[in-house]
């Protein structure tokens, strides 16, 4: 692959009602931080992809109504409906064409407006699935179900991703909730579909943010700082939940198989340094984790309690906070890139892990993780 | 500006989006409901090729592309795959009053799990690998609510 690199990323604080900014604020507000962050204008830009998704802005074509925002005025844009992570392959895509040398990828979402269960639900087949009123989070617990049951997990396992993201949550001044938990704290907290707890459950969240890609001989003009995209891959599953096997993380693993062969990792346990995953239910931290290779499945428990990846453990994972800590969802997945940068760049301030050459951020899209984006980011070309 | 927004209160617009749809289940959707519906039976599709029998019945098989052409009739019981019981009412969602579950079924016959409501059960009577039962409605419409909910099968280890 042509080397490519992120040279500019902006984030909204993630809150839970950003009620003084509208979407296009938020959009606005996201772009011009990554324009600053890159130094540039946004005459530098030649084509933009917004992010976005219809039933939770409440309006149709909602990539279209933000455009003016993001300074699309004459210019190639896209839009992409999915989480943040496949927006931006998107943007790589078209950087790597050779027809575009700078792609803006901006992405919005403000859960506060609408009603999350009623949106989720609606995610389900019409005919065999809706009615029966399922959403994100009696799906993903379906999911925990399984796959606690399958591997012997724990609640108190899933319980520590909980405790360790909201700490972690402390040092990111974008994170919406920042939290001092015990095990104990989060296992007294009620169940709302069991076995997953109020704070095994992501927030609901509002948030943008953007980044800016561009091809290796622009990037070196823009930045000193480019952060190189090493190798990335996304794989989907079935669609409907009982087609599955939902203990499985078949699509990640062979998404995280391809990646890691382009980025030229055999050994990721060793080669990477900082993980930003997508956390939106404590247990799908631990699955993520073996799903990427860091552990045998069923072993995302134990890595946890070693204390692994913890801050100063050997392999941090979401030292951001991650979804747990704010989930602005679309949104999310670009969070998880952006934060993967600053870690490379070592600008990620008070959450910043010593030494990261290599990250990898990783987001989802459809019910229970349908489908896996991997991306590998590292500072040389 | 500043001085503005001292003390202000944003406006919030309301609004409620109703807009009505209609979903056609297409052939093979309307051959199951309506079995469904008249005999009381589930049916499911079965793969020229990797034979996976799938339910609900599909057209083709998402594994192989095939098409399923082949139909097979499936049992009413079949064994719980996973389950959830909800601990939050939903005024708008759920389905029954509370305590109901979610769960995903592979009835007898099919390779398939499917998604239904776990109803007439006691606390911790659910667990995976256990049998449970389709509790038909009396008055039947020809959709998956036809059937009222499953529920442990009495007896049964």
């Amino acid at each position: 692959m042509e080397p490519v690199a992120i040279v500019g990323v902006g984030m909204t604080e993630i809150m839970d009602n950003h009620l003084a900014s509208n979407y296009a604020d938020l959009v606005f507000e996201a772009s011009q931080k990554a324009l600053a962050d890159a130094g540039m204008t946004i005459d530098q830009v030649d084509n933009v992809i917004t992010i976005s998704n219809d039933f939770f802005d409440g309006r149709t074509i909602s990539s279209m109504a933000v455009m003016d925002a993001c300074g699309s005025y004459d210019k190639n844009v896209s839009t992409v409906e999915g989480d943040g992570t496949f927006g931006a392959f998107y943007a790589l895509m078209r950087v790597l064409s050779g027809s575009y040398e700078t792609c803006l990828v901006c992405a919005h979402h403000k859960g506060s407006e609408g009603v999350m269960s009623l949106i989720t639900n609606a995610m389900f087949d019409p005919i065999y699935e809706r009615s029966l009123g399922i959403d994100a989070i009696t799906s993903a617990a379906l999911q925990a179900r399984v796959y606690m049951e399958r591997y012997g997990v724990s609640e108190e396992e899933c319980a520590l991703v909980s405790v360790k993201n909201h700490g972690n949550a402390f040092k990111n001044q974008v994170a919406q909730l920042p939290l001092k938990l015990t095990v104990e704290e989060v296992m007294a907290s009620p169940y709302i579909s069991d076995p997953l707890k109020l704070l095994d459950c992501s927030p609901v969240s509002d948030g943008a943010s953007a980044l800016i890609l561009a091809s290796k001989s622009r990037a070196r003009q823009i930045t000193e700082k480019p952060v190189w995209v090493k190798g990335v891959a996304h794989c989907c599953d079935a669609f409907h939940l009982g087609d599955r096997d939902l203990s499985s993380t078949r699509a990640l693993e062979e998404a995280a198989r391809k990646a890691y062969a382009m980025a030229g990792i055999s050994d990721p346990g060793r080669e990477i340094d900082v993980v930003e995953l997508y956390d939106a239910f404590s247990y799908m931290e631990l699955m993520w984790l073996e799903g990427l290779g860091f552990c045998e499945r069923g072993e995302g428990g134990k890595l946890t309690s070693s204390g692994e990846t913890a801050m100063d453990g050997r392999l941090p994972v979401n030292p951001s906070g991650g979804c747990l800590s704010g989930n602005p969802v679309v949104v999310a997945g670009l969070n998880r890139i952006i934060e993967c940068a600053l870690q490379v760049r070592g600008d990620a301030g008070e959450h910043q892990v010593e030494g990261v050459r290599t990250a990898i951020a990783h987001g989802i899209n459809g019910p229970c993780g349908q489908s896996h984006c991997v991306w590998i980011m590292g500072g040389e070309a | 500006m500043e001085n503005w927004r001292e003390n202000q209160e944003i406006i919030v617009m309301e609004g409620r989006i109703k807009v009505p749809y209609t979903w056609a289940a297409g052939e093979v959707g309307t051959r199951y409901l309506e079995t469904l519906r008249d005999q009381r039976k589930f049916m499911g599709t079965r793969c020229p090729r990797c034979e996976i029998v799938y339910h609900p019945p599909r057209r083709n098989c998402p594994d192989c592309f095939e098409e399923c052409e082949d139909w097979v009739e499936l049992g009413s019981q079949g064994e719980l795959q996973s389950y959830t019981v909800v601990r939050r009412h939903h005024p708008q969602l759920s389905p029954l009053p509370l305590p109901f579950a979610y769960g995903i079924i592979k009835l007898d016959g099919a390779d398939t799990g499917f998604l239904h409501i776990l109803s007439d059960f006691q606390e911790g009577e659910l667990a995976v690998g256990s049998r449970v039962e389709a509790v038909f409605a009396e008055e039947r419409e020809g959709n998956i609510r036809d059937v009222l909910f499953f529920r442990p099968v009495k007896g049964v280890d």
